[in-house]
């Protein structure tokens, strides 16, 4: 787990003395949002690290039990406002399952686009995130300037930039239109001119390749033992993907292929997401293709839903990894329980581990590749 | 010869006051100008306007924030280590002040015209890493603790390859003729004299960095790292230490900092100009001109450098000095030296 490290600054057994503590967030520059990190250090290595989090807990969870089946709806996009999308459409998906809904072609493939899109503006925000993590300030400026054609061509059919909402029980809410598909299809174009660009400009840097590669490796084990899914997986060399292993909605119909790398280093997972950008640009591509005509909503839907007493268990990919939602229904139109699963929180509790003996520098890389989201983790 | 200012004015007095008045009239636009300058170059190269709302183009934006600097709340925070943090911004701001005193503008003009100039200016520019250092120890902040001790090893080791650099400019200056003319005079020749540096370029007519490549950019790059610049700004790394050795420092006090680093990058690139870019040397336009244009065309190539490049991490940074820079610096030294004894 450890980085190469030219010079053994730190002794294994440095005095205990000779350590100190610090207090990494909730406000720092780059701790992305509320996340805290209790640093004990020795000079610049890490000794330990551990996570602190609860900073941004707004109790959606506990909500859930206090309202009914569709008024939890407008939660779901803001448990991460990165990838709303994604978590709202797996949330209607859920309880579609639960409720046996048929959903209509026309809206399976308008979600399908929806998430795709989602997915590429989350990476990109990342992209320029990660950059700005490792110093690099302009790259953050040219992603910012790609996201907004998404979160344009988003805004014109769901209304809002960032909490969607667009989701609904058995459909979504508003029809897609020529000038949305249009915006999309000049989205994917855009994207695909760009990303050459970003990779020759950043990804061959040396710099960057210095900052990155062999640094903050989770391989093997480390996997297993916390559960980390989405691009961190995939990185080391796993294709793990919820939209192969277990389709849901109409992942089944596209064609495009899992990106993994094997170091399972930062690099790696800049890589992958980099390639997860061109599959979604694929899938988007298809989906656009294959937009039937038809209903968007299966007719006049009910108010109250009332799912039958069970505990179901429902799972997508989200930008991060695997969004799980684990719905326990009393036959009431109120959940007893709602549990959602989310990926940076399980990628983030590897944290400890893989910190540990790092220096300050590559804990900044490190958190940054992993790429959380603290409202998710604190849901 | 160019004459000093004492000379001109008669009096050694009068000499200090105005000179102190025009180091610190330059230093000051200075300041004001490279943040303009930071803020558009930064922008363009991010495809953005840049400051547009206060005067033409955003001319007077600094100007506004230096006001609204100055206008801030000193804020002292607990647990300080009193004197040394008082002190540090003065520190790094006051050697900043005798180090632009000392440059060559000009063939006919000169603050100090002094045999052991280029020492001088590099002992002034050692003096920045005390001030950091101080600004980090006693801040009573573990931030601008590591800040500064990222900055004392950075500041220490870099300064060796610039040395070195510009040691083989200084070894052509004194080789390539024990005198100088200019004009009617004839003059013997200090290798150490940023003015006899500059005139034997405009004498040989050939920029130095014709003749050493090599220890322009090493010399280039170790300026870069002296004066925190990125991809080497890791003492002030935004992204991992907050800001740094000043993260305790608000108002004017930060601004002292902000004005020493600014002032160092401008004397940074006067040196280089000199030692490498034939100092006043041009045609057509006054020397002074020539001087400040290849200057802040220098500048300018330091910003586009921190608005490309990521940051190096604390190990490579020392690797790259140790591992690179200064095997590469002796060894062009050693290469220059055999070939002005064989030639």
């Amino acid at each position: 787990m450890k980085t190469p490290n030219p010079i053994d600054l730190a002794p294994a057994s440095a005095p205990e003395d000779e350590m100190y503590y610090l207090n990494m967030g909730p406000q720092h520059p780059s701790m992305h949002g509320v996340l805290r990190l209790l640093l004990k250090l020795h000079g610049e290595e890490i000794i330990t690290a551990e996570p602190v989090i609860g900073y941004a807990h707004r109790a959606h969870e506990k909500m859930a039990e206090n309202r009914s089946y569709i008024m939890f709806l407008p939660n779901t996009s803001r448990v991460d406002y990165l990838s709303g999308m994604i978590y709202n459409l797996a949330y209607c998906e859920a309880m579609e399952k639960i409720l046996d809904i048929e959903v209509p072609e026309r809206a399976q493939y308008i979600r399908t686009i929806a998430n795709e899109l989602n997915r590429i503006s989350s990476h990109l925000l990342w992209f320029g995130t990660f950059l700005l993590d490792l110093g690099g300030v302009t790259p953050f400026l040219y992603c910012f300037d790609d996201r907004e054609e998404i979160l344009e061509v988003l805004d014109r059919v769901t209304g809002s930039r960032l909490t969607y909402s667009y989701g609904r029980f058995g459909g979504v809410t508003m029809d897609v239109d020529d000038a949305f598909l249009d915006g999309a299809r000049a989205v994917l174009k855009r994207i695909r001119e760009r990303i050459p660009m970003y990779l020759s400009l950043v990804h061959d840097n040396v710099i960057f390749r210095e900052r990155c590669d062999g640094v903050g490796v989770m391989t093997g084990d480390l996997l297993r033992k916390y559960g980390i899914t989405g691009p961190p997986l995939r990185a080391a060399g796993v294709a793990y993907d919820v939209r192969r292993a277990e389709p849901y909605g109409i992942y089944d119909r596209f064609d495009f292929e899992i990106p993994t790398r094997t170091a399972g280093d930062c690099m790696a997972r800049f890589e992958v997401r980099v390639d997860e950008m061109e599959q979604s640009c694929r899938i988007v591509e298809q989906a656009i293709e294959g937009l039937p005509e038809g209903p968007i909503m299966p007719g006049r839907m009910k108010k109250r839903f009332k799912p039958p007493k069970g505990e179901f268990y429902f799972a997508v990919e989200s930008a991060r990894g695997h969004f799980g939602m684990y719905i326990v229904s009393d036959g009431t139109d109120n959940p007893s329980r709602i549990k959602l699963r989310t990926p940076s929180f399980s990628n983030l509790s590897s944290m400890p581990e893989v910190l540990r003996g790092t220096f300050v520098a590559d804990t900044i890389a490190i958190v940054g590749s992993i790429d959380v989201v603290l409202p998710e983790i604190d849901r | 010869m160019p004459k000093t200012l004492a000379e001109m004015l008669g009096s050694p007095m009068l000499a200090v006051a105005t000179g102190l008045g025009g180091v610190m009239g330059l230093l000051s636009f200075n300041a004001l100008f490279c943040i303009y300058l930071e803020r558009k170059i930064s922008a363009w190269i991010q495809r953005r306007m840049g400051p547009m709302e206060v005067g033409f183009h955003g001319m007077l934006q600094t100007v506004a924030d230096m006001v609204k600097l100055l206008g801030k709340q000193l804020i002292t925070p607990k647990g300080i280590d009193k004197p040394l943090y008082h002190l540090a911004p003065l520190v790094v701001f006051a050697p900043v002040v005798a180090g632009t005193s000392l440059m060559a503008f000009s063939g006919s003009f000169a603050l100090h015209h002094i045999d052991l100039g280029l020492v001088l200016v590099f002992t002034f520019g050692g003096f920045a890493v005390l001030g950091i250092f101080m600004a980090g120890w006693g801040s009573n902040n573990k931030y601008a603790l590591l800040g500064a001790m990222r900055s004392v090893a950075q500041n220490i080791s870099y300064e060796i390859p610039l040395l070195l650099s510009a040691l083989s400019v200084v070894m052509l200056t004194t080789s390539m003729g024990r005198t100088v003319t200019v004009g009617d005079e004839t003059v013997a020749v200090q290798g150490l004299n940023l003015f006899h540096i500059t005139m034997v370029q405009m004498d040989r007519n050939v920029w130095f960095i014709v003749l050493q490549p090599v220890a322009a950019i090493l010399f280039f790059i170790a300026v870069l790292a002296e004066t925190n610049r990125a991809p080497f700004d890791i003492p002030e790394a935004e992204s991992e230490l907050v800001a740094g050795f000043h993260t305790e420092y608000s108002g004017m006090r930060f601004a002292l900092f902000f004005f020493g680093e600014y002032s160092n990058m401008l004397i940074g690139c006067m040196v280089a100009t000199t030692l490498f870019f034939g100092g006043w040397s041009g045609p057509l336009l006054p020397g002074p001109v020539w001087f400040f244009l290849k200057s802040y065309a220098l500048m300018a190539v330091m910003m586009w450098v921190r608005w490309t490049y990521p940051r190096l991490r604390f190990d490579q940074l020392m690797r790259f000095c140790w591992m690179v820079m200064i095997p590469l610096s002796i060894v062009n030294l050693l290469v220059t030296a055999f070939f002005l004894k064989v030639f």
